[in-house]
């Protein structure tokens, strides 16, 4: 039996040492925003908060995260970070599928309680572990600068199209 | 009466000409029964009292489509699947700017499986795919706006004893100006549900449209940032368990035995499971079910595959290339006997999707009903399928479709629904079947390699006077539709934008060799479908005519294009936006473009790469100029063709799937690689506005994006990429350095620490 905190509420889990977060979050705890991508740490689609720092919580075991405060999408929003984050990534409209955005918005808001105002580069390096297969690479790069700045990324789409010839 | 054959080839022809001319996916799906459907209409249908009964019984259900609730409210039903491609957003745009609401106020639902109510025209039945839904539904979605509307405003009208001409609709509020009164669907709801059917509705004036043409934000982005939007991997029925599966790893091998005893001794552990072909391992959770599975010992007849590899299955290509018999795809003139002789072979490689949701499906079957929550793009074929296997009666089989983790053709594939109701026959609880990744790749339904060799004949002046492309491979559409293949046995699929190309050639052949793969391996659609595949090889290959004929890939394109204005506008607007031939690249930087008309829009894409004296590919820039007809949502054209980019990027720079023992060797992502942020390219987007039909959008960037990055990779390296996915090593600046550099940098064998 462990006792998890998760979101600020406490659970009490009977779960296998080994289980990974991931699974008991999905399947005892009964929060399904954290997705399942790969199982090994390659997509990013499971990435929670744990003391504030992004994990992927597919290979994380349960047994580790005993009397640590977990984060998940459902409860990002409570942090100042998460909720600029989500603020952007629906002003700008990132989502397509939308099944790996949750672990996106979770390393995007890891980045910016960390790195206030972050680069190019600080961005390539949070935010590579995260893979979207709809591609929205462009869009979640405009949010993630957005959410910093507060200033609004114009889409490209916004300006007039080219008359016909 | 049936139709016959000649009515659905006539029909089909005719929605071929509607989708915009050219071998634009456009079938008549007839069903397996060869029947003809009725497809969405705009007006109420047999069936939609029964649907909307089942939908909460609204007062005003004028069709398919469109409920408004005794409080007013507004709920749109969605008859494509939403899979990212932003489709609910669009339809939901296009029925809201004539219903009169805003897009805020409409909530959308997820279509019940019918082919009679949600058919849409294009595809002749319910399957989203083949970036035909905005082509096929745009005027039927605006119209069952129109008819809701025109019987709202009639019942106000009605109720007021005033024209309905002279009265007006706007989020969701009917007024007559004159008498200066108001009215809410709310209060006309049931009155307008009782009148009949409206004859003619009269469209808004397009200088009206207040949503259509304007960049709209997604009606299905919150819950996709909060976590609370679900997915069918997340679907929770009380009672219900949890299985992982694992089929033969080779294609068409079976199951020979199992010993269940230590999968059985994992905790949590509640059932082993068994098919011809697979074996599931059933627990209270994932976690249990995947040690389990870990833990059983399964024994495989590899069957007759068992020695497959994909050297094999190419030099089969190869070969029928050379020794087949082709089928015409298209003949102009014939061949002169004069010109200097241009020719290359290219090949493709299999291809999985890699969906980020793995495939998975929920089912309960019980005595007398079976109920399944899935994903699919193909939600009749489902229902179908389940009909076969268990024996039920169509109106026994409940689907309740999903929002997709991602579907790029894989989820017009229902083997995963399938699997899952054989296997949740067996059991008498819901059963959730998850894939693991690893069962996701092992187990796609692969993209089918392609083998092409390409010949020009240049006159002096280097322009070409023949062009022939000679493709070989399976056919996908003769198993997955097969009244869609013609007479003469054409795949129209394996020559789109390569019998029919926007260039001017006085003579050109294309034809196809069928080769099938061997028995048990089934190949399927993958994002970009025939139009991936040709234009990689056209428009490469334009590149080299280009350079045999000492001209600028681009002007030589225009000169090429003349016929076709919109093409040519795209073009001129691509130049325009890179400023091409105009600014200086520094040394290993190449630009490279593409150009063609697949999906009944047209499209230019250029491609800027820096290529490291290693052979590292860096993507630095990349250019789209389009014209896709009239456009509904600029926001998610953008999205679309970005998204498309590097889908198509990934796939032409890293994915390839080999096979090895007569399985597939790649297993997850650190094998089947994706592009990543770090790696994605500054993707502009620019549009010729126009008036036109609307044209396909969502497999848009991935078909033009690889010719145009292996035209700058020549640019940049001078080496001629004709095969994908890319070779670094081809582009090692100075080969034998590299190899001094690394054997320094190598112990020698023998030598210890």
């Amino acid at each position: 039996m462990f006792e998890l905190s998760v979101n600020g509420q406490v659970h009490q889990v009977d779960a296998p040492d080994d289980m990974p977060l991931l699974w008991v979050l999905r399947d005892m705890v009964g929060l399904t925003g954290t997705k399942f991508g790969c199982g090994v740490a390659q997509c990013g689609a499971c990435t929670v908060h744990l003391d504030g720092h992004p994990v992927r919580s597919c290979v994380l075991p349960v047994s580790g995260v005993a009397g640590r405060s977990v984060t998940t999408v459902e409860g990002i929003g409570n942090t100042s970070a998460g909720k600029r984050v989500q603020a952007a990534w629906l002003d700008i409209d990132v989502v397509q599928c939308g099944y790996c955005q949750s672990g996106q918005i979770m390393s995007a808001s890891a980045l910016l309680a960390r790195v206030p105002a972050p680069t190019d580069s600080d961005i390539d390096a949070a935010m590579s572990g995260n893979i979207c297969r709809c591609g929205t690479y462009v869009r979640i790069r405009a949010a993630i600068k957005q959410a910093a700045t507060g200033i609004p990324a114009i889409l490209q789409t916004i300006d007039d199209a080219r008359a016909a010839p | 009466m049936k139709p016959s054959l000649h009515d659905v080839n006539l029909a089909r022809r005719r929605a071929l000409k509607a989708a915009g001319g050219g071998l634009a996916i456009a079938f008549l799906w007839t069903g397996t029964g060869g029947v003809a459907h009725a497809l969405a209409s705009a007006r109420r249908q047999p069936g939609d009292a029964a649907m909307a009964a089942a939908d909460g019984a609204p007062p005003f259900a004028p069709n398919a489509f469109i409920r408004v609730d005794t409080d007013g409210s507004v709920r749109l039903v969605i008859p494509s699947v939403e899979m990212g491609q932003s489709i609910y957003t669009g339809f939901a745009m296009l029925i809201s700017e004539e219903l009169g609401v805003g897009l805020d106020q409409v909530r959308v639902e997820h279509a019940p499986a019918s082919t009679d109510l949600y058919g849409m025209p294009l595809m002749g039945g319910q399957l989203t795919g083949g970036s035909t839904s905005t082509r096929s539904g745009w005027e039927v979605m605006r119209e069952a706006g129109a008819v809701a509307r025109t019987l709202l405003v009639s019942a106000a009208a009605a109720k007021w004893k005033v024209e309905a001409s002279e009265c007006t609709v706007s989020r969701g509020i009917i007024t007559h100006a004159k008498t200066d009164r108001a009215i809410g669907f709310a209060d006309v709801a049931t009155a307008a549900g009782r009148l009949p059917m409206p004859d003619k509705v009269i469209l808004k004036d397009p200088k009206d449209f207040t949503l259509i043409g304007k960049p709209m934000r997604r009606v299905d982005a919150f819950g996709k940032v909060n976590g609370t939007l679900p997915f069918g991997i997340d679907v929770k029925i009380d009672g219900m368990k949890v299985a992982t599966v694992q089929a033969c790893p080779t294609f068409g091998g079976t199951l020979k035995g199992v010993n269940e005893a230590k999968a059985r001794a994992v905790p949590g552990v509640v059932d082993v499971l068994k098919l011809s072909n697979a074996v599931a391992v059933v627990a209270g959770h994932f976690w249990a079910a995947k040690k389990g599975m870990e833990a059983l010992e399964i024994e495989w007849d590899l069957g007759p595959n068992a020695g497959l590899t994909t050297e094999k299955l190419i030099s089969t290509l190869a070969s029928a290339s050379m020794n087949g018999t082709p089928i015409l795809g298209r003949k102009v003139g014939a061949r002169p006997s004069a010109g200097k002789r241009v020719s290359a072979t290219y090949q493709l490689p299999m291809l999985a999707h890699a969906t980020m949701e793995p495939l998975n499906a929920t089912v309960e079957v019980t005595a007398d009903k079976c109920e399944i929550w899935a994903g699919t793009q193909v939600p009749v074929r489902c229902v179908d399928a389940a009909m076969a296997i268990t024996g039920l009666p169509r109106e026994k089989i409940v689907l309740h479709p999903q929002y997709l983790g991602g579907g790029f053709g894989r989820r017009l594939e229902h083997d995963y629904v399938d699997q899952a109701v054989r296997f949740a026959k067996q059991v008498g609880y819901p059963l959730k079947i998850i894939w693991t990744r690893e069962e996701d790749i092992r187990q796609d339904i692969v993209r089918p390699p392609y083998y092409d060799r390409v010949e020009a004949l240049l006159d002096g002046d280097g322009m070409p006077v023949w062009f022939a492309d000679r493709t070989t491979g399976p056919s996908i559409l003769a198993r997955f539709m097969p009244p869609a293949m013609t007479k003469e046995g054409l795949d129209s699929d394996m020559v789109e934008c390569s019998a029919e190309t926007p260039y001017d050639f006085p003579n050109l052949q294309v034809d196809w060799v069928r080769q099938e793969m061997p028995d048990g391996m089934v190949v399927g659609w993958w994002r970009g479908v025939g139009p991936l595949h040709n234009l990689f090889v056209v428009e490469a290959f334009m590149d080299e005519l280009a350079h045999a004929a000492g001209k600028d890939p681009v002007a030589y394109r225009r000169a090429l294009v003349r016929k076709s204005p919109r093409t040519l506008g795209v073009l001129n607007l691509l130049a325009e936006k890179t400023q091409w031939g105009q600014v200086p690249l520094p040394g290993r930087v190449g630009r490279g473009v593409a150009l063609g008309e697949p999906f009944g829009s047209h499209v230019g894409a250029m491609v800027e790469v820096e290529v490291s004296e290693q052979g590292k590919v860096h993507l630095r820039r990349v250019v789209v100029a389009l014209d896709c007809g009239i456009a509904i949502n600029a926001s998610s054209i953008e999205a679309q063709v970005q998204g498309g980019v590097i889908f198509g990027l990934s796939a032409a720079l890293y994915s390839g799937i080999t096979i090895r023992n007569g399985a597939i060797e790649q297993s997850n992502f650190h094998d089947y690689r994706s592009l990543r942020i770090s790696e994605a390219p500054v993707i502009e987007v620019h549009r010729v506005d126009s008036k036109e039909k609307p044209g396909g959008l969502g497999e848009l960037g991935t078909a033009i994006v690889a010719p145009a990055m292996v035209n700058a990779i020549f640019a940049a390296t001078g080496v001629r990429l004709r095969q994908l996915p890319v070779d670094p090593d081809l582009l090692v600046k100075d080969k034998a350095a590299l190899k001094e550099t690394l054997s320094a940098l190598m112990p020698a064998v023998g030598e210890g620490a």
